[in-house]
C-alpha cells in the first residue's frame, strides 16, 4: 500500500461510535492478555484482499481480524459465534436493542434483572 | 469509572431506553440505525469473551473510558513543555515515551519517538501498513489517517499530500517521512512559533494541534490565536 498511487485524501471524519470503541477495546484487551499479537491481526486484515478496505469500515475489518483469531486461538467455536449472532439478531432491529438484551449475560451482577430476552 | 452500572438495569417499563449503555455511555445516534452484520459480530464476541471469562463488562468499559481519556492535549502538554525547558526537551528526544510518562501519563507500554521540526527539515509520520499512531498518548488516530490514500501517498509524494492539508513547505526544506510500526511510533515536535517568547506553557499547549504533532500541518500562531479570539 506504501507508495501505490492513490486520489486525495479525504478530510471527513466521524465521531466513533459505541460498537466501535468496543471493538478497539476486544483488540486491546485480548491483545494484551495474549491471545493473539498484532502480527496475527495484520495477517488477518491483508488476508482479506484490497477490495475489503472499499466494502468494509475500519472496526469491521478489525472486528472480523479479532474475531478469526479468536477462533484460530480456540477461545470460541465458529459455531458458537454463529449461534450468538444468530441469537443476537432475534433481540432487535438496532444496536441498542440487540446489545441492551446482553445485560442478563455481561453484567452477571444483575441477575435480579429479570427481563425476558425471548 | 465515573459511570453509574445500576440504575438503568431498574427501568422495567422501557426495556428498550435509549437512555445508558451497559458500559455506563449515552447511547449514540447510531444505535437507532439498522442493525449491521458487524456489530451482531462485535456483540456476540464481546459476550462469548465474558462468558468465557477472558474479559469482562466493566473491563471493557474501563478499557473504552481510558482511550476516551487520551486526546492531543496530552501531546500538546508534551510539547509546550519541552518548548519551554532544555532539559525536558533533551530527554523528549532521548526517550519520548518516559518523558511522557514522566508527566503522568498512562501510555502503557508504548515506545514513542519525538521527531524535531527544525528551520531545514520537517517531519511527517504515516503508518503504510495499517494504522500505527501514538494513540496511548493522542487517543484514535483521524478518520484520514487510516485511509489508503494517505497511507500510500504519503511516502511517495509527501509534498503533494502536505499540500492538500494547506502546508506548503519551500522546496529548501527537507521532509521526512517516519514509517510508524506497531512497536515504534512517532510523534512530532514542532517548531515552537514566532511571537511567543515568554508565553507560559499552558498558553503554548494551546498553538499545538493534533495536525501539528502528526505532522501535516504547523502549530497555530498567535496571530491565528488573536483572531479566533
Amino acid at each position: 500500500m506504501g507508495g501505490d498511487e492513490a486520489g486525495p485524501v479525504p478530510m471527513d471524519g466521524h465521531d466513533f461510535a459505541l460498537w466501535e470503541k468496543r471493538v478497539d477495546a476486544l483488540m486491546v484487551l485480548c491483545s494484551s492478555k495474549g491471545h493473539f499479537t498484532v502480527d496475527g491481526l495484520r495477517r488477518a486484515l491483508e488476508d482479506m484482499g484490497e477490495d475489503a478496505f472499499e466494502k468494509h469500515s475500519y472496526y469491521e475489518r478489525w472486528i472480523a481480524a479479532v474475531n478469526q483469531n479468536l477462533i484460530e486461538g480456540g477461545v470460541y467455536s465458529l459455531e458458537e459465534l454463529a449461534t450468538r449472532m444468530e441469537a443476537v439478531a432475534q433481540r432487535g432491529t438496532t444496536y441498542g436493542e440487540a446489545a441492551h438484551g446482553a445485560q442478563p449475560h455481561s453484567h452477571d451482577v444483575h441477575d435480579h434483572d429479570g427481563h425476558d430476552h425471548d | 469509572m465515573p459511570h453509574d452500572h445500576h440504575d438503568h438495569d431498574h427501568d422495567h417499563d422501557h426495556p428498550h431506553d435509549h437512555g445508558l449503555s451497559p458500559s455506563g455511555h449515552p447511547y449514540r445516534q447510531d444505535d437507532d440505525a439498522p442493525l449491521t452484520y458487524w456489530q451482531r459480530m462485535e456483540i456476540a464476541v464481546r459476550e462469548l469473551l465474558i462468558e468465557k471469562g477472558v474479559t469482562t463488562a466493566a473491563e471493557v468499559a474501563a478499557q473504552i473510558d481510558l482511550m476516551d481519556s487520551r486526546s492531543p492535549a496530552n501531546g500538546a502538554a508534551v510539547v509546550a513543555r519541552a518548548w519551554t525547558d532544555p532539559a525536558f526537551k533533551a530527554r523528549l528526544l532521548e526517550n519520548a515515551g518516559d518523558a511522557s510518562r514522566e508527566m503522568g501519563f498512562d501510555i502503557g507500554p508504548l515506545h514513542l519517538i519525538a521527531v524535531e521540526n527544525t528551520a531545514q527539515a520537517h517531519n511527517l509520520i504515516v503508518c503504510t501498513l495499517c494504522s500505527c499512531y501514538p494513540r496511548n498518548l493522542l487517543g484514535l488516530p483521524p478518520d484520514w489517517y487510516k485511509t489508503r490514500a494517505y497511507r500510500s501517498r504519503a511516502v511517495r509524494e509527501p509534498r503533494a499530500v502536505l499540500a492538500e492539508f494547506g502546508l506548503n513547505l519551500p522546496d529548501s526544506t527537507t521532509i521526512r517521512v517516519h514509517d510508524s510500526t506497531a512497536d515504534m511510533r512517532y510523534i512530532v515536535l514542532p517548531a515552537r512559533p514566532a511571537g511567543t517568547d515568554g508565553w507560559s506553557e499552558v498558553d503554548l499547549a494551546t498553538l499545538v494541534t493534533r495536525d501539528s504533532m502528526i505532522g501535516t500541518a504547523l502549530p497555530r500562531s498567535p496571530q491565528t490565536v488573536a483572531q479566533d479570539g
